[in-house]
């Protein structure tokens, strides 16, 4: 398929080091853009920048060539602290049925509630 | 194809800063796929759009003021050196990202007043160029002021680097804020700008970024200009011979 | 828990949510084996992105108008930024960007073959963009549905983006298959180069493929090459039609019976030839890259030291 590169007979793909290899770059950014007023700001992608003065530039340079933005933010990713664990985490919400509002069976003559 | 020129003033006045535009969106596109980090590849695509969309819109007008039988591209491709009116800076080559980055900022100081100037031209059409315009140009200024200051301000190889990208183009400085009779007729009927009122702006935002930056304004006080009369430096040829090339080769033909 | 409990619930988790068509996301347990073929088919794709800027880059200085050349160079930028989104969601996984480009200049990984072939007139910026990215983009839409989320949603916004590179292709070759004799010949003649090189883009036969079989199950890869290839043979022979243009395969033929186009077979022997290294630009298109990367470090190395500079300024709260 296109782009993607079949191995060669007798070619041994690369193995990737994780943390090895290349040189030290600019820290890694997250980026969150907000569409348009009114919208939460949405993450969209990462990008490389030495500080956040210059993220804020790229986030604009690369994440909204189109307007796909009225602002955005950038934070570090190493400042992003994530949650794991989904199974105790989430799945407990999972079985509160009652709280959503589908949940009750009204009468139709009770009207709008 | 004979000669292509403006006869008329106006026309004339417009193509001087398209050419600037031209020019200069065409040297940024040099640099596409070339730039120090696939970030600032973006940036600089960013910037060659938007000098080469205003150079567009610059060139269509003074084509249709103009009411010869020309296209705005006709006016680009078909135009030799001489013919030519853009500022020897924007001409300039770049070895690299010192040259460039000194040559935008140099550059994007002074548009950035002048397309505010010509916001208030009593042309409409022009106005309403400049007014977009402005607003790119006050992205630029940011753009390749907040370089400067980490070019300047960050290693010493980059600093003697930067600093020696704006000795080497400051003599090319004064001529932005030179007039001559075409500029004194459009700024007399309210179409043009009086470019030598924008230089006291140019400064003090010029030394601001050189003060941040821990750069020296050069002191080298030797200006060098002509670009308005069609006598340039010896880098603007090559170039067109490029950016000309396949229209000339094929005359008259859509593409 | 021990590794190994660890391991079956996370396998079986795993194939849960590839069964239920859902995405795997960054922090979910994988498959070493599904890592490492997401990090390579992601990186790769970057890297393509990134080093297709450079046929097209060759022509945008002498782009026939203003409008063709602002075309073509937000296109190029777009591949630049096609870039960024895929090495953002490679790193997603642990490995870095600067690794990543490490590899590539050393030759370590590769990109898309298709860029080794060069762009030697104006008519292959439309070949180019109506062929390559056409291709690229039936692809790329298949491949809005793979497993791994963070490629899945790059996918998604790099398709937006793709959409008016095929168009603005085909609109430089429509003006010259309407335009003189001459221009008429450079676009049969950049159909005539591109045409073979964009069918190979899709890859070997399937049955020749070492890994479709595995990328399938995975649900990294939805189609499989040749599934992929066939439908961009069938949208794009009318296409050449509709220009006046003849695709350059004796063998081609309409199949009523399948409703599909039949090809003639492709040149293997160049296909991986090109992959191994022997196109005609490899070098070259390599050489351009760790150039303008050498000649960058100067630049990365100034704005690393003004912001650890700024770090150690103490007024400074941000
Ligand atoms: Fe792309
Ligand atoms: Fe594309």
């Amino acid at each position: 398929m296109s782009y993607e590169v079949p191995v060669a007979p007798g070619d041994k793909p690369h193995e990737i080091q994780f943390g090895g290899g290349g040189e030290h770059g600019f820290p890694l950014w997250e980026v969150f853009v907000r569409a348009k007023r009114g919208l939460n700001h949405t993450h969209v992608g990462s990008l490389h920048a030495p500080d956040a003065e210059t993220a804020i530039q790229n986030a604009r340079d690369g994440y909204t060539r189109r307007a796909e933005g009225v602002s955005v933010w950038v934070v570090p990713s190493i400042e992003i602290v994530a949650s794991d664990d989904a199974e105790s985490m989430f799945e407990p919400f999972e079985h509160k049925p009652y709280r959503h509002p589908t949940f009750y069976e009204i009468p139709e003559e009770v009207g709008q509630l | 194809m004979t000669a292509v020129t403006t006869q008329n003033a106006l026309a004339t006045y417009v193509v001087r800063h398209a050419d600037d535009n031209v020019v200069l969106g065409q040297r940024l596109a040099e640099y596409i796929s070339r730039a120090p980090e696939l970030e600032e590849d973006l940036a600089i695509g960013n910037l060659t759009l938007d000098h080469i969309g205003v150079a567009d819109h610059l060139f269509t007008y003074a084509a249709k003021i103009d009411g010869c039988d020309l296209s705005g591209d006709d006016l680009v491709m078909f135009r030799s050196e001489r013919d030519y009116t853009n500022l020897l800076l924007v001409e300039q080559r770049h070895d690299g990202f010192d040259d460039l980055i000194a040559r935008q900022f140099l550059f994007d100081a002074y548009q950035l007043p002048f397309w505010e100037a010509l916001s208030a031209s009593n042309d409409e059409t022009i106005a309403g160029i400049a007014q977009r315009a402005a607003k790119e140009a006050r992205y630029h200024l940011r753009h390749s002021s907040m370089w400067m200051v980490r070019l300047g301000d960050g290693t010493p190889e980059s600093h003697t680097r930067i600093q020696a990208s704006i000795d080497r183009l400051w003599r090319f400085t004064s001529e932005m804020f030179e007039t001559d009779a075409l500029d004194r007729e459009m700024v007399e009927s309210g179409l043009g700008v009086d470019t030598s009122t924008l230089r006291e702006t140019w400064e003090s935002s010029v030394d601001a970024v050189l003060e941040e930056a821990t750069l020296t304004r050069p002191q080298d006080s030797f200006q060098t200009s002509g670009g308005r009369s069609g006598m340039h430096t010896e880098y603007l040829g090559p170039m067109l011979a490029e950016m000309q090339w396949l229209q000339r080769s094929q005359p008259g033909m859509s593409w | 828990m021990d590794a190994s409990t660890e391991f079956e619930n996370g396998q079986a988790k795993f194939d849960a949510i590839i069964a239920a068509d859902e995405k795997i996301e960054p922090r979910d347990w994988m498959p070493d084996g599904y890592r490492k073929t997401v990090i390579r088919q992601m990186a790769q794709h970057a890297h393509s992105e990134v080093i297709g800027m450079q046929p097209e880059a060759n022509w945008i200085l002498r782009a026939p108008t203003l409008l063709r050349k602002a075309i073509l160079i937000a296109k190029v930028q777009d591949e630049a930024g096609h870039g960024l989104y895929l090495y953002s969601a490679t790193e997603t996984l642990g490995v870095s960007r600067d690794e990543l480009v490490g590899l590539l200049h050393e030759g370590k990984q590769k990109y898309s073959s298709i860029f080794n072939y060069p762009a030697l007139s104006w008519a292959d910026m439309g070949a180019i963009g109506w062929l390559v990215d056409g291709a690229a983009i039936v692809n790329q839409i298949v491949l809005q549905g793979t497993s791994y989320g963070p490629y899945s949603r790059a996918m998604v916004k790099i398709c937006k983006e793709e959409s008016f590179h095929a168009r603005q292709g085909y609109s430089i070759m429509m003006a010259l298959a309407e335009g003189s004799d001459e221009q008429k010949a450079m676009c049969q003649d950049a159909l005539n180069r591109w045409w073979w090189p964009a069918l190979m883009m899709f890859g070997p036969h399937d049955s020749e493929s070492a890994h479709t079989a595995e990328s399938m199950a995975w649900k990294i890869k939805r189609k499989t090459n040749d599934e992929l290839r066939q439908m961009f043979i069938d949208q794009t022979v009318p296409q050449a039609h509709y220009l006046g243009m003849t695709i350059p395969d004796p063998d081609l033929v309409f199949d009523e019976e399948t409703g599909h186009w039949t090809i003639g077979e492709i040149d293997w022997d160049e296909f991986w030839a090109t992959i191994k290294g022997d196109g005609r630009l490899n070098r070259e298109r390599i050489t351009h890259k760790v150039k303008a990367w050498d000649e960058g470090r100067w630049v990365r190395d100034a704005a690393t030291a003004y912001a650890a500079k700024q770090k150690m300024k103490p007024d400074k709260s941000a």
